[in-house]
């Protein structure tokens, strides 16, 4: 079990920001923090894995103290059990993809995760390449093996699927899950995509300008909140339209684009960008093999 | 013309540089990497000879290891050094007077590494040392070839500050650039020729294979 509370000051670009994060984390929950960019979901990370010091409050992993500014107690990153994958990858240039791999294990023995690893990943034809000659797609699936190869209690993702395209990423979102159920990290992930929320997480934390707005299963955060409706997407809104009496919304849902009528009361709401929640009930939608 | 000055200027090229790298990279990570307050105190005291006539840089080194005052009289009496119009002194001298020419390039370098490869590794579990020379300075190999070539070739081309601390002692501190002098005072051109001619040849060949490396053409040739 994992117990958050943290203070800490941010300057933004909007001016100062108080951060605020209590939360608990179960052991092998996933979790991922959800809010607009700007809102401290990085930081939040950042704190927990030793590499920003928050200004007051504590962390306790497992009932041992990491951080607890009352008692001046701070483990530094490397004294953490954390995995962790960056925005950018972080991965090293100077090595191959194995030698990334490698340069985690704390002894140079244990060459037996890095293999199961690789198999696990699907990286055994990268083995020997360099991460500049990567795609993006592939630059992931090394940082996650290599954030892993500690077994580390606490596994985060930050943004970990933002720079992908769409089929990419859903593909990358299954390497997720079977990281998870294979070694059962806990994981606090990042993210903006509810699709992604969805797919993922146990749990939501909703952040906004530093502060927790709500906290729970996705399904009952985002869905089902007025809605009873049997067939329900999530999407962002590119285009409101007039035509005669009626509006035409498209919305993005995944990659395709979906056409919605509305009324005036409805469109008022409603701006381009909003993510929205398009549902249907009462009809039997049509269900056809393609290709 | 002699083989000794020309022996002395690339003995004493070659011992800076050596000494200057393990100095540099030190002062070089700090500056790239620290918020204090002091950092433009230190990273002005590392540029100034840049700018300083190394005439000024060799007058206060002369006082300073002076064997009547204070520090140039505690070197002489607790190490035996004597700084003064000595090759020891033309080191110190030397390793100052280029400094910048080594910290500048390996400072950019660390400076233009993303922040995430440090914080990566030690999430990771590794000191800061190993990060150091197992991800950091791999990986700014560039800059530090930029950073041992510029020092190397300054040093050759010193002339002021050798002549205030060095004088002109033969085998001890008189260095090409000193024979030059020399050598045109007593109208004696053609060897001031040979000596100048030497120092620029190996200056051009070491700086065109600085740029042929870094610009990868050397790659390409080897292929």
């Amino acid at each position: 079990m994992i117990e958050l509370n943290l203070h800490k000051k941010l300057s933004t670009p909007a001016g100062e920001m108080d951060l605020h994060f209590e939360c608990v984390l179960k052991a092998g929950s996933l979790t991922t923090i959800y809010g607009p960019s700007g809102a401290g979901k990085t930081s939040v990370l950042r704190m927990l894995a030793g590499l920003m010091q928050p200004d007051s409050g504590v962390i306790k992993v497992n009932n041992q103290t990491w951080f607890d500014a009352s008692k001046g107690i701070n483990l530094k990153p490397q004294k953490r059990e954390v995995g962790f994958v960056f925005q950018d990858y972080a991965l090293f240039p100077n090595m191959s993809v194995r030698e990334n791999l490698e340069y985690a294990l704390a002894t140079k023995k244990e060459t037996k995760v890095i293999d199961e690893l690789i198999e696990l990943m699907e990286l055994g034809s990268l083995e020997k390449r360099r991460p500049d000659t990567l795609s993006g797609g592939q630059k992931q699936r090394v940082a996650l093996a290599r954030s892993i190869v500690r077994k580390p209690e606490i596994l985060m993702l930050d943004e970990p699927l933002s720079a992908l395209d769409q089929s990419m990423r859903s593909k990358l979102q299954d390497y997720i899950l079977q990281i998870h159920k294979e070694y059962s990290p806990t994981m606090l992930l990042v993210s903006h995509e509810m699709g992604e929320v969805f797919k993922l997480s146990d749990e939501v934390v909703v952040l906004e300008r530093g502060s927790i707005k709500q906290q729970g299963p996705p399904s009952l955060l985002f869905a089902s909140r007025q809605v009873s409706g049997k067939f329900q997407f999530t999407g962002e809104i590119l285009n409101i339209q007039k035509e005669d009496i009626i509006y035409i919304i498209s919305v993005l849902i995944g990659n395709n684009l979906v056409k919605v009528a509305a009324d005036e009361r409805e469109v008022v709401k409603l701006a381009v960008g909003d993510k929205v929640l398009v549902a249907s009930k009462a009809f039997n939608p049509i269900i056809q093999k393609i290709g | 013309m002699e083989w000794g000055p020309i022996i002395l200027t690339f003995k004493l090229a070659f011992i800076t540089t050596a000494i200057l790298l393990v100095v540099s990279i030190p002062i070089a990570y700090w500056l790239a990497s620290t918020k204090n307050r002091f950092k433009p105190v230190l990273e002005t005291l590392v540029s100034m000879p840049l700018v300083l006539p190394p005439t000024v840089l060799g007058f206060y080194l002369l006082v300073a290891f002076s064997p009547s005052l204070f520090l140039g009289r505690f070197l002489n009496e607790w190490f035996g050094l004597k700084l003064v119009f000595s090759f020891e002194g033309l080191v110190i001298a030397s390793i100052i007077y280029s400094l910048p020419f080594m910290v500048h390039p390996i400072q950019s370098g660390f400076a233009n590494l993303p922040s995430s490869l440090v914080e990566a590794s030690s999430v990771l579990g590794k000191s800061r040392i190993i990060t150091l020379f197992k991800v950091l300075l791999p990986n700014i190999k560039p800059s530090l070839l930029t950073g041992l070539v510029l020092a190397f070739a300054h040093t050759i081309g010193e002339f002021g500050v050798v002549l205030m601390i060095g004088g002109n002692i033969p085998d001890k501190t008189k260095v090409a650039s000193i024979a030059i002098y020399d050598e045109v005072e007593s109208l004696n051109y053609a060897s001031a020729n040979a000596y100048s001619f030497i120092l620029f040849a190996v200056t051009f060949a070491v700086l065109l294979a600085v740029y042929l490396f870094n610009g990868g053409y050397m790659k390409r040739f080897l292929k």
